[in-house]
């Protein structure tokens, strides 16, 4: 009822002002007339404007034109003093715009991944479990199957396995990153080709039985020219002849954070493009990677007891190969087989990176803000004297405060808008094949965004309102007392808060980047137990060309006897897999002579086939024996060499030259002894490991390593041509040193302290204008003071150390607040820093100095000018 | 005056000197000035929001009428709900008179 009144007279509001004019027009003619005084009339009745003011208000509490005339006063207050308007929106545009390139980061990378895909947030990643081993592990096929036959709680369960192939382009071979997936994977994502179709049920049955594939939209778009009677045709992969029967919609880049897909085949094909043979009948072949869709309102903790129960039953029933196996659920953004995992730790702290960022930005608002309401206190009294009352000068400085964030949030949505692909560049190309990490800006990023920016405002608005609690009106309109330096006035307190807040937060940040540089140099420094410096590596994908065994086998023997005659080769070598490249390397259940394991240990221990000459071209060296040569070949004695630690662990260091080792079941001679160097990554501890000669287990090589002085690039052309000699439709991959494969895999903390350091300058950046202007205000308001000091006697020098010292008393408080929460906090860095103690003295003690010379900076201007105050004048004024 | 009352309370005073018939704004004004022996004199810029309030809430209803010295005046008429909101009022008001001469006797 109350509503409609309130609707009638939102449309009737002329005639209902013309009424209440009329009205009290009447009630004071009628005074006059009873008292027979005008004057008194008035006096009796008060103001009437405010009067007619509050009536309507009862109507409309909040007024329209209420609202556009702070608006028009606002903006004319922000084009009065441009500076600092500009310096206002530049401060927050960089904290709002941070938020919000942030915010939208961790929407598409790790709540929103996939373009396309419908009901993302019912999608949970799946995985194995083992018991007694820590993180994840695949599904087999027919767990897999179970699992979909089972589970009442799930609608669907989609297989995707990420792997590789080439793709031969005339005398250039692509690595092209495809998907393994079940035959309901574009059905259950909702994602529908734009040509021809998904996949059929059944496609995913049988042993090679369904050679098709469904093509990305690049792909199409590149190497198919968008030809429209694609559907139908064939393209070799992996040395089948595929028919292409779909073409996926723009956009959709398949289901993996990091990489976007370019071609799809069902399951059925798994073993043409991961080799191991036919998986899909045994259940001991893990190699799935799946997600499940939850069905509307079911948790994630129902879904899984009722997996959980499924994983029990199949404990039971394949005990062989099932007994101490698990199913786990992972929400989306904690997908451990994808870049999602890797990212979640830099992604964090980049969060509360730049919510410090914003802290800093609205303190430093705040002061300028502050600043300028000392100098409006004169308007505000006036406004006070003349009726307003305070709830109204609130509302209008809250305006003015918004109307700074708003301007400010429209141009961070800009500049997150123009970030939002720029995580991606931090990241190098892997094997020629870019990362795909797009931000995404959707209405939950703008709701955020818009979040901070109310928070802002608020923050911003109530800063110089809380100041009009103070105003007194009798004490205001006489002149004012001036600061003085390093008084406890109420309003410097204030300011100084704000201050030492913005230095704290700097301090905390610094810190921070500072202890992931120095990781980021150990890491650079590690000697990772292979030369990085005089070694190239690069591949010939053999399998994708559709070479087998023998054939392979045969190429590499010739493409090696070419590559070492090439001028400026010491030496080259074969192995399966390059240390630190994203490749896994095979385990083996291991047996040694007089090493006798406990009742419920399986001693197995990873390793790599290489190639004769193998160590010396790397340069991991040998404490013992001899390393592989040719002689070493499918028809000779089967040998090994192991490490140290495996030397330490199961031999007891005795030398083990001469002794045996049981590799998958079968005996071998321990040639030699290899120094332990880092295998999959610069972090891990040291662990035992082993070689195989590349002839005794079957695998072509697929890693050449090159030992030269030469450029890599040299290289490459001259490898080109080899190559393209023995066979004109190969290329081999990129060429890069060991030095870049190192750096390659450290680039989560490379990006870390990039983002870290930028961050952090800009802070520190703000702080020291936040400290500057500050200083700079108290000493224009403390005028009268220093003149009356330097009148007494005070030199130069006197009031340059009270002015600076005032400055540096605010860092120091600010260092010391900053170092104690830097000590509460640099842990959280956690698996980012390496090898550096999270309260690292260097690093605090630099980010220490770092500071005060900043602060040091930002005081000695104000304190110059203090020293050149005329006192004559001053007195006299 | 008028801003020195309990809160609430004019509007409860504005609707009694209603219940003696329907009055423009400067009649209340008087009525409540006559009544109280001169003791409340409200002013416009109580007097007017609170009829306001009174018209939003449905509890008054307005209607432009002739005065006795023959001029356009507004006049003002409870309504029933009006008459529901006033008994209300009496009721907490005497009870907070009750509870304030309790504590005023203490003292």
């Amino acid at each position: 009822m109350r509503l409609i009144r309130r609707i009638l007279y939102f449309f009737g509001q002329r005639r209902q002002a013309t009424e209440l004019a009329e009205e009290m027009d009447f009630h004071r003619q009628m005074l006059e007339q009873e008292s027979g005084d005008r004057h008194a009339a008035n006096r009796r009745m008060g103001a009437s404007t405010l009067a007619r003011e509050d009536a309507r208000a009862v109507w409309f509490p909040l007024r329209l034109d209420n609202v556009l005339q702070d608006l028009r006063v606002g903006f004319r207050m922000l084009r009065r003093s441009p500076g600092f308007s500009i310096l206002a929106i530049l401060c927050l545009t960089l904290g709002i715009g941070a938020n919000a390139a942030v915010f939208s980061w961790i929407e598409g990378i790790l709540f929103r991944p996939y373009q396309l895909v419908a009901h993302q947030e019912r999608l949970l990643a799946i995985t194995g479990t083992a018991r007694g081993e820590a993180g994840h592990t695949s599904i087999s096929w027919p767990d897999f199957l179970d699992l979909q036959k089972n589970c009442t709680l799930v609608d669907s369960f989609i297989v995707t396995k990420i792997m590789g192939t080439t793709l031969s382009l005339g005398d250039r071979a692509e690595r092209t990153i495809g998907s393994i997936v079940s035959a309901n994977y574009f059905d259950a994502i909702g994602v529908h080709p734009i040509l021809g179709r998904g996949f059929e049920p059944g496609e995913d049955v049988g042993s090679n039985a369904h050679p098709v594939t469904v093509i990305g939209y690049q792909l199409w778009q590149s190497r198919f020219k968008a030809d429209p009677n694609i559907i139908g045709k064939t393209q070799r992969l992996n040395g089948i002849e595929h028919t292409i029967v779909g073409v996926a919609p723009e956009g959709f880049l398949g289901t993996f954070v990091g990489w976007g897909m370019q071609f799809w085949v069902p399951a059925s094909m798994e073993e043409t493009f991961e080799g191991g043979g036919y998986k899909l009948e045994d259940r001991g072949g893990r190699w799935i990677e799946a997600y499940a869709r939850l069905k509307p309102g079911v948790t994630l903790e129902q879904a899984q007891q009722e997996i959980s129960a499924v994983a029990k039953r199949l404990e039971t029933d394949f005990p062989a190969t099932n007994r101490g196996r698990g199913i786990k659920l992972w929400p989306l953004w904690q997908t451990p087989f994808n870049n999602a995992g890797t990212l979640l730790p830099t992604l964090g702290i980049m969060l509360a990176v730049v919510v410090f960022v914003l802290l800093i930005a609205c303190a430093n608002v705040g002061n300028l803000l502050l600043v300028r309401s000392f100098a409006r206190r004169h308007e505000m009294t006036v406004r006070v004297a003349v009726g307003a009352g305070r709830g109204r000068l609130v509302q209008q400085l809250i305006t003015e405060g918004m109307i700074l964030s708003i301007l400010a949030a429209t141009s961070g949505l800009l500049v997150a808008h123009w970030c939002r692909h720029a995580l991606v560049l931090l990241f190098p190309a892997r094997g020629g094949v870019a990362m795909t990490l797009p931000g995404e800006i959707d209405w939950r990023v703008l709701a955020l965004s818009a979040g901070v920016c109310l928070i802002s405002t608020l923050l911003l608005g109530l800063v110089p309102a809380l100041q009009t609690r103070k105003i007194d009106l009798a004490g205001a309109l006489k002149s004012e007392m001036s600061g003085v330096v390093g008084g406890a006035h109420g309003k410097s307190m204030l300011r100084s808060t704000l201050v030492v807040l913005q230095v704290s937060l700097s301090f905390l940040l610094l810190v921070g980047a500072g202890l992931l540089m120095q990781s980021l140099q150990r890491i650079r420094n590690l000697n990772p137990g292979f030369s990085t410096k005089g070694v190239l590596e690069t591949a010939v994908d053999l399998r994708g060309a559709g070479y087998d065994l023998q054939r392979a086998v045969n190429f590499n023997e010739e493409l090696l006897d070419r590559v070492k005659a090439l001028p400026g080769i010491e030496s080259a070598a074969f192995a399966r897999n390059t240390p630190l490249s994203y490749g896994s390397y095979s385990s083996s259940p291991i047996a040694v002579d007089g090493y006798q394991p406990t009742p419920d240990e399986q001693p197995s221990v990873e390793y790599n086939q290489v190639g004769p000459g193998y160590f010396s071209t790397i340069g991991i060296p040998l404490l013992s024996g001899r390393e592989f040569t040719r002689a070493d070949n499918e028809t000779s004695a089967p040998v090994a060499i192991v490490n140290d630690v495996m030397v330490a662990q199961y031999w007891r260091d005795d030398d083990p030259v001469g002794k045996r080792l049981q590799v998958k079941g079968q005996w071998r001679q321990v040639i030699g002894v290899a120094k332990v160097s880092k295998y999959q990554s610069v972090r891990e501890n040291p662990k035992p490991f082993f070689y195989l000669p590349l002839r005794q287990d079957s695998t072509p090589g697929i890693a050449l390593n090159m030992r030269t002085h030469l450029p890599a690039e040299t290289i490459a052309t001259a490898l080109a041509r080899e190559v393209h000699t023995l066979d004109a439709n190969l290329a081999p991959y990129e060429v890069i040193s060991l030095q870049e494969q190192m750096d390659r895999s450290t680039s989560p903390q490379r990006v870390a302290v990039t983002l870290l350091g930028v961050l952090g300058g800009l802070a520190l950046l703000l702080a020291t204008i936040g400290l500057y202007a500050v200083m700079s205000y108290t000493v224009s308001q403390s005028s009268r003071e220093l003149g009356l000091r330097m009148a007494l006697g005070a030199g130069a020098s006197n009031l340059l150390r009270l002015v600076v010292s005032h400055g540096l008393a605010l860092t120091t408080a600010g260092v010391v607040l900053g170092a104690a929460a830097a000590l509460l906090l640099t842990r959280l860095l956690g698996n980012l820093l390496f090898k550096v103690s999270p309260r690292d003295p260097v690093t605090f003690a630099s980010a220490f100095i770092v500071m005060t010379v900043a602060a040091a900076a930002a005081c000695f201007l104000p304190a110059w000018r203090a020293t050149r105050t005329d006192p004559a004048r001053i007195l006299r004024d | 005056m008028g801003n020195d009352l309990l809160p609430g309370t004019l509007d409860m005073l504005v609707l009694s000197s209603l219940t003696r018939g329907a009055r423009h704004g400067y009649g209340i004004a008087q009525d409540l000035k006559k009544i109280s022996a001169d003791v409340l004199d409200v002013g416009e810029s109580s007097l007017y929001p609170a009829l306001q309030r009174l018209l939003l809430n449905g509890w008054v209803t307005a209607e432009w009428g002739a005065s006795e010295n023959n001029r356009r005046a507004r006049y003002y008429k409870l309504t029933a709900a009006g008459r529901k909101q006033l008994a209300a009022e009496n009721r907490e008001f005497a009870r907070m008179i009750v509870a304030i001469q309790k504590v005023m006797s203490c003292a």
